[in-house]
């Protein structure tokens, strides 16, 4: 009797059981194409390319950047990466590019401290290590390729806003939480810049107000804020979640085409609303661009044209040449401007 | 001659199958045989399988794996199944990070992390022991439970600043060999759960509650306390596990070793122990664990994804679960040998012993 009362759950046990094996099926189709197809070109250059994770958009944008990298460079290239995005999972990929012997490691690291030893390890096999979009501890990879700087973010709003609003007027300022490291220190330099350059003359920072990234948040905060200005001119919002909920207020109110707005966003976020007319330039970097980068200068690691000190320069393709800086930093460039005339080449 | 009918001894020996064949042919064999056979198939033709890292990475990567399917067969042989396995990783694991960020050394944050393991075993245990619930319902609540309370701790944040002559041990390796030092403690706790299991009353306990619980009370077994006994040994080894985990990737997060459960239990099941209970040995489960690595390590230097990896283990894991069953069906749909007619068994002994 008991036996058979126990059957049930056994069985039921067991189809759990075997589910996980095929929970993997269905979670990602975007994201493994890069792996199968992994050996292009015959060149004696071998990469992998470790992102945070698989099925994204922003990194699938970053791996054809630096597929088309690979291709110009003749190196056999391969994107490898776990589901989820966390340090532990990185691991065991690391531990393989240092199994295979790989030439060179591009990755966007899970975590900054977490995945040294993995990398020490890889290093040791003589695997040159870049990093791109998140950087590890500077002392265990070679190369880091920063994708903006604070100063370059905080310059290319400010010029944003002051060409859409013509120089002169309100603007005010929707940002994340109000103890955002990063956001705090973009803000900052926008407040200095305001004070100091003559260009800015004309322009008054006359609010701040934090969304805590929460779209609804953002979405009413912007809504205040057309309230209490009535003259507001434009709105600087150097986060991808206030910059689409402001967008979406904006796109439905009679502000839509009076009121600027520019900041941080993703094309796939601000299509709709670079398409209608209420936004018309916004900032961020290009990922392919990211990539392509990372893997011309991992390419000069490995071939010995560079040993990532700085003062270092190197060739990269269409890019351009690049010095490494202090702390083995190469800087992509200042921020990326989407607007209507390029929005649609980009998929992220 | 008087005829006092004496009934015929049976004895366990005349019954059963020589000694060879009960050795040689069964599950555990068979597992053994397929994990040789891939090892040699990945040495030969798996390029870079044959590196001087990969044994290191390989057990490495399965030391957990190793670790908690230890009590975690003991626990299925019993007919129950603990699902909470990998979320009291993730406990241990934060508490670990948390307790050592509030500045105390990692032995202490290590033990309390361990203590931790067996209160979350205890409380699987009381429940399922002593108030009689089913495994699969208790272990799948405190699953949600243990690790609800491990992101708690912790948040979406990491702690990653583990002193470097703790996670060197974590990494290191025997002397000059290719033997991460974490099969030390692995090897001594095998070979414990070998003897608990193989050797002694206690093991022949758990096998007769797979069996028949209601008989094994009758012939004296404490159910209950066995299965107490079998939780908070798999909460403390999963908390060594989650312990290890944590200082071997150098971080304590919230969402560490999410999913261990079912790997774990799959390593189980593929190497042969019955999930309604009451078969399995644990030679058969480590190589059940070393063929899910080598497996994973081979595709992963073929730069296989990960789903691959997971539909071929999955495929071995149904496999191993429904072959028993259609080999079952098949052989009873054999004519019987007279040998296994249970009318006349080994004439040759019994009547020598019967003459007496």
């Amino acid at each position: 009797m008991k036996i058979q009362k126990r059957r049930p759950t056994a069985l039921a046990a067991l189809l759990l059981t075997a589910t996980f094996a095929f929970a993997g099926c269905g979670s990602d189709d975007g994201g493994d194409g890069g792996s199968a197809d992994g050996g292009s070109g015959g060149g004696d250059l071998s990469i992998t390319m470790l992102p945070k994770n698989l099925g994204n958009a922003y990194f699938d944008t970053s791996t054809d950047g630096a597929e088309r990298a690979a291709d110009e460079l003749s190196a056999e290239f391969e994107e490898v990466g776990p589901d989820t995005a966390s340090p532990d999972a990185q691991v065991s990929y690391i531990n393989t590019v240092a199994q295979q012997g790989k030439d060179a490691l591009i990755l966007s690291a899970n975590d900054p401290d977490a995945l040294c030893d993995a990398i020490d390890e890889a290093r040791s096999a003589d695997v040159k290590v870049v990093t791109f979009d998140a950087d590890t501890n500077p002392d265990c990879r070679d190369l880091f390729i920063n994708q903006a700087t604070a100063e370059g973010i905080a310059a290319k709003q400010l010029e944003l806003i002051s060409e859409q609003i013509g120089g002169e007027g309100e603007i005010a300022i929707l940002s994340a939480s109000a103890n955002a490291t990063n956001q705090n220190a973009w803000i900052e330099m926008m407040e200095t810049e305001l004070a100091d350059n003559p260009d800015y003359a004309g322009i008054e920072l006359v609010d701040t107000v934090y969304g805590d990234d929460e779209d609804q948040k953002s979405f009413d905060q912007t809504e205040a804020l057309l309230q209490n200005h009535p003259d507001l001119k434009g709105i600087i919002s150097p986060t991808t979640v206030g910059i689409a909920a402001a967008a979406r207020y904006l796109s439905d109110s009679e502000y839509k085409g009076k009121v600027a707005l520019t900041g941080l966003g993703t094309p796939n976020q601000m299509r709709e609303y670079v398409d209608n007319g209420t936004v018309t330039a916004f900032a961020l970097w290009n990922p392919g661009d990211l990539g392509y980068l990372a893997t011309y200068a991992a390419a000069a690691l490995v071939n010995g044209d560079i040993s990532g000190e700085e003062g270092d320069s190197f060739d990269a393709g269409d890019l351009g040449s690049f010095e490494v800086g202090a702390d083995g930093v190469v800087l992509l460039g200042e921020p990326f401007t989407f607007d209507k005339d390029n929005i649609a080449d980009f998929d992220f | 001659m008087s005829t006092p009918t004496a009934t015929p001894t049976r004895t366990y020996a005349a019954y059963s199958a020589p000694l060879w064949r009960r050795l040689l042919v069964s599950r555990e064999t068979a597992v053994i045989v397929l994990t040789a056979a891939v090892i040699l198939y990945s040495l030969a033709n798996v390029p870079n399988f044959d590196g001087p890292l990969t044994l290191k990475f390989l057990l490495q990567d399965i030391a957990p794996i190793l670790l908690i399917a230890l009590p975690m067969t003991l626990i299925i042989i019993t007919g129950e199944i603990d699902l909470s396995v990998a979320s009291i990783m993730g406990l241990s694991s934060v508490l670990l990070g948390v307790l050592h960020d509030a500045g105390m050394s990692i032995p202490t944050a290590a033990l309390l992390a361990l203590l931790a393991g067996l209160a979350c075993g205890a409380l699987n245990g009381f429940l399922i022991a002593y108030v009689g619930l089913p495994s699969l319902a208790v272990t799948i609540g405190t699953l949600a439970l243990f690790r609800g309370i491990a992101v708690g701790l912790l948040g979406t944040t990491a702690i990653t600043d583990f002193p470097d002559s703790w996670s060197d041990l974590a990494t290191g390796t025997i002397g000059e060999s290719r033997i991460p030092l974490v099969m030390i403690p692995f090897a001594v706790l095998a070979v414990g759960f070998v003897v608990l299991l193989h050797f002694s009353t206690f093991g022949r306990g758990i096998y007769e509650i797979g069996l028949n619980d209601e008989a094994a009370r009758f012939t004296g077994v404490d159910v209950a306390r066995t299965k107490m006994v079998l939780f908070l040994l798999s909460g403390v080894v999963s908390a060594l596990a989650g312990i290890y985990f944590t200082l071997r990737y150098g971080s304590a997060r919230g969402d560490n070793a999410t999913g261990y459960e079912l790997q774990v239990i799959a390593a189980v099941l593929l190497g042969g122990v019955s999930i309604f209970g009451g078969r399995g040995r644990l030679h058969g489960v480590l190589a059940g664990v070393v063929l899910i690595g080598v497996i994973s390590s081979a595709l992963r230097l073929e730069s296989v994804t990960v789903n691959v990896t997971n539909i071929i283990v999955g495929l071995l894991l149904v496999a191993s679960v429904i072959l028993p069953s259609v080999l079952g069906w098949a052989g009873s749909q054999l004519p019987r040998k007279a040998s296994a007619d249970p009318s006349g068994p080994r004439p040759d002994k019994d009547t020598a012993t019967a003459g007496v």
